[in-house]
């Protein structure tokens, strides 16, 4: 019999060296979680510029214009979270390893978040300001945004799951999950909006937490069971 | 009487429409080698593929242990060593981080162990070196510097020799001889012709064919 005191590894560590290695290799490939930044800034940047200035007008699309542009940034790093793992095998060790599947992936898309969601995240006060939304919204379109951008994570990782397999999977991808997103986009945005006509918010980020609650439990089945159907390919 | 590590029964594949191979069944015990041959697209990955439990579209039974390898998956994956085509090698990290991964999924591994597995497969001094500025058969070497660190029971290796020189697969074959007088069981697929006495061979071809089930 082998010596399993020495042989074997506890889920926590396989889970802290994924971790790990997703950072380093996200922070290896800067450039891949750049660019949906970018993106954002760019997005939002050129919005008043080509539509209106208007401060009003504004104040009137900051939810929106914030929230589409984040969901579509989000979009552009999701078809290759798993497939660049799985073109170097990669994915086929971790199928392999002998812990849960459905906790791996969700490391995997929890990375996915603290790489692409996160940062937007951060910036998207600054975003508002410019886009004259006032201040006391803001912690409101924060916490919107932190309660909604892991679903975009969470759903999308079950579209880059499905698409795995396939070569170029980019538009595909966009096309599964995006339907999936509108209630967040729904949800978030009508939140800041409820925020800005005077009534309370705690419905909607309620609703919104439970959506988020939903989709951190569930979806990692899905997002499992699709990348064990690709690696069997 | 304990049962054989791995007992395959009556397996067959259909990829494509076209049968693979059927009414194919071997045992394997510990410390025993089973090379598996035929031609190009005999089905030899497929076949390790399947017992690796990374495919499933085949039908017949493989025991692990005496049990049905769906009631012991989690046993099985722990304890056994699958070594693809593709090695799992990520250009960006260097020779260490690549190992130090690829094994942290399966085992605990000391950076000693790492550097020593790395020195083993000769690459002692690119231990820092990214991979991308590493050659292919040097990539593969980092792959293969696994087999060192094993301690698991069966290997399924796949190909493992592709760009590896000559006095590296010696070097492998040497291992391989190695660890089966251990008690590893392995099962692989190579062109290479094995300098390795009472090696098992199974020939794909001889299985090749037959008819596809009625779904």
């Amino acid at each position: 019999m082998r010596n399993d005191a020495q042989a074997g590894t506890s889920l926590t560590s396989v889970m802290w060296a994924l971790l790990r290695h997703e950072l380093l290799l996200a922070f290896r490939n800067r450039q891949s979680f750049l660019n949906p930044l970018i993106f954002f800034v760019i997005v939002t940047v050129l919005f008043p510029l080509g539509v209106s200035p208007d401060p009003d007008f504004l104040r009137e699309a900051a939810p929106g214009v914030v929230w589409v542009a984040a969901l579509l940034a989000m979009m552009l790093s999701l078809d290759r979270l798993f497939q660049s793992d799985y073109e170097d095998g990669t994915l086929e060790q971790i199928v392999r390893c002998a812990q849960p599947l459905y906790l791996l992936v969700l490391v995997k898309t929890v990375v996915h978040w603290m790489l692409s969601g996160l940062p937007l995240i951060l910036l998207s006060p600054f975003i508002a300001t410019m886009m004259n939304l006032a201040p006391e919204f803001i912690p409101v379109l924060v916490l919107s945004l932190l309660l909604g951008t892991p679903v975009i994570s969470l759903i999308g990782g079950i579209g880059a799951a499905l698409t795995v397999s396939l070569r170029s999977a980019g538009v595909l991808v966009s096309l599964l999950v995006l339907p999936l997103t509108i209630p967040i986009l729904i949800f978030g945005t009508g939140t800041i909006q409820a925020g800005i006509d005077g009534l309370p918010v705690s419905g909607y980020l309620a609703i919104m937490g439970g959506m988020l609650a939903l989709a951190v439990t569930l979806s990692p089945f899905a997002t499992a069971a699709a990348i064990r159907l690709g690696v069997s390919n | 009487m304990v049962a054989p590590l791995l007992v395959a029964k009556d397996l067959a594949c259909e990829r494509d429409d076209r049968m693979l191979f059927s009414r194919l069944g071997f045992e394997l015990d510990r410390g025993e080698i089973l090379q598996l041959s035929g031609p190009n697209g005999a089905g030899k990955t497929s076949l390790l593929r399947i017992l690796a439990s990374l495919f499933t579209g085949y039908s017949g039974t493989i025991q692990w242990r005496g049990e049905n390898l769906a009631r012991c998956l989690t046993e099985f994956q722990q304890d056994s060593l699958y070594l693809g085509h593709k090695s799992g090698i990520k250009p960006t990290m260097t020779a260490i981080e690549n190992l130090r991964f690829l094994c942290g999924l399966g085992q605990r591994v000391s950076e000693q162990a790492l550097m020593g597995a790395l020195q083993e497969v000769g690459l002692a001094g690119y231990e820092h070196s990214y991979c991308r500025n590493l050659s292919a058969g040097q990539q593969r070497r980092v792959a293969l510097a696994r087999l060192y660190l094993s301690t698991h029971s069966l290997w399924l290796l796949d190909e493992i020799f592709t760009a590896i020189d000559l006095a590296g697969v010696k070097q492998f074959e040497a291992l391989l001889l190695e660890k089966s007088r251990q008690g590893v069981a392995i099962i692989l697929t190579t062109h290479h012709k094995l300098d390795i006495a009472d090696v098992k061979e199974l020939h794909l071809q001889h299985y090749a064919g037959g008819h596809a089930h009625e779904e």
